[in-house]
């Protein structure tokens, strides 16, 4: 039963820091309150036995991406007068279009016929350790994860590309 | 820890954090937001990978949220470089101002 109060308290604050994220007006804050609802995902996860996912979230999104975001956002020493103002035409239209979407998406997915019904929904197992996924991943799927280091190399290199100076110095 | 949490609050838990990112990308003008709202978008998608990966036993969804993690780090660093290099140029993040395309 706490365990249940505990998954529900994660999903609304989540839901809540994802709405500080679009709505602040700072892009700092922005950063911050997407690595905290991060953290909330995070809990979620380890609320659902997925232990080995969290960590590998919390490392590699929150902290890892959001630095990336923190560095570019520093770099561009941005200040308020900077901040963008959105016309309240696209307020409106943008409202009525995320709640539409959320309407949607609902009641497509509240029709879904699941094979099992279940009502214990997180029982006990060791699928989300690591053994168990480090077994799936390199024996089913061994072949995207190299398609995996393919694109990393390109991104990579691709933003090497792209940041560098146009002319360069060299003699 | 077993949470007797039915499946349908994650669909509707992630279906929200997906909207909500939407909902970033249609208001937001500054190009970083838009970024960091794909990202939440990205991990609504994960949230109901897990939750149906636990749902049904599987370890198979986990494996597809590693590789969306892979991409959503690909497409991070690709669209901030490119967002570094729009900014040199035009000074501003601004997503109204890359119009510029536009034959």
């Amino acid at each position: 039963m706490i365990a249940t109060i505990i998954t529900q308290l994660l999903g609304a604050l989540a839901v809540a820091s994802a709405m500080m994220v679009v709505l602040s007006k700072h892009p700092v804050r922005s950063v911050l309150y997407l690595v905290v609802t991060f953290f909330f995902i995070s809990g979620l996860y380890i609320m659902m036995n997925a232990q080995f996912l969290a960590i590998v979230n919390i490392i590699v999104y929150a902290g890892a991406i959001m630095v990336l975001f923190l560095f570019v956002l520093m770099l561009l020493n941005l200040n308020k007068d900077a901040e963008p103002k959105t016309p309240t035409i696209i307020w409106i239209i943008s409202t009525v279009a995320g709640g539409v979407l959320f309407l949607v998406l609902v009641a497509a997915l509240k029709d879904i016929v699941l094979v099992s019904q279940k009502d214990d929904f997180a029982p006990i197992s060791n699928i989300g350790l690591v053994e168990n996924l480090g077994n799936t991943l390199f024996t089913k799927f061994v072949v995207p994860f190299e398609i995996s280091s393919i694109l990393f190399i390109s991104a990579m290199v691709g933003a090497i590309l792209l940041a560098k100076r146009d002319k360069p110095t060299i003699d | 820890m077993g949470a007797t949490v039915n499946i349908d609050f994650f669909v509707i838990l992630s279906s929200l954090l997906f909207v909500i990112g939407a909902f970033g990308v249609m208001i937001r003008r500054n190009m970083i937001v838009l970024l960091m709202c794909i990202e939440l978008m990205l991990n609504a998608v994960n949230l109901l990978f897990v939750s149906f990966s636990t749902y049904y036993g599987n370890a198979d969804a986990q494996i597809f949220v590693f590789f969306i993690i892979v991409v959503a780090a690909a497409e991070a660093t690709v669209g901030l470089s490119i967002l570094i290099l729009a900014y040199r140029h035009l000074r501003s993040i601004d997503v109204s101002i890359f119009n510029k395309l536009k034959g």
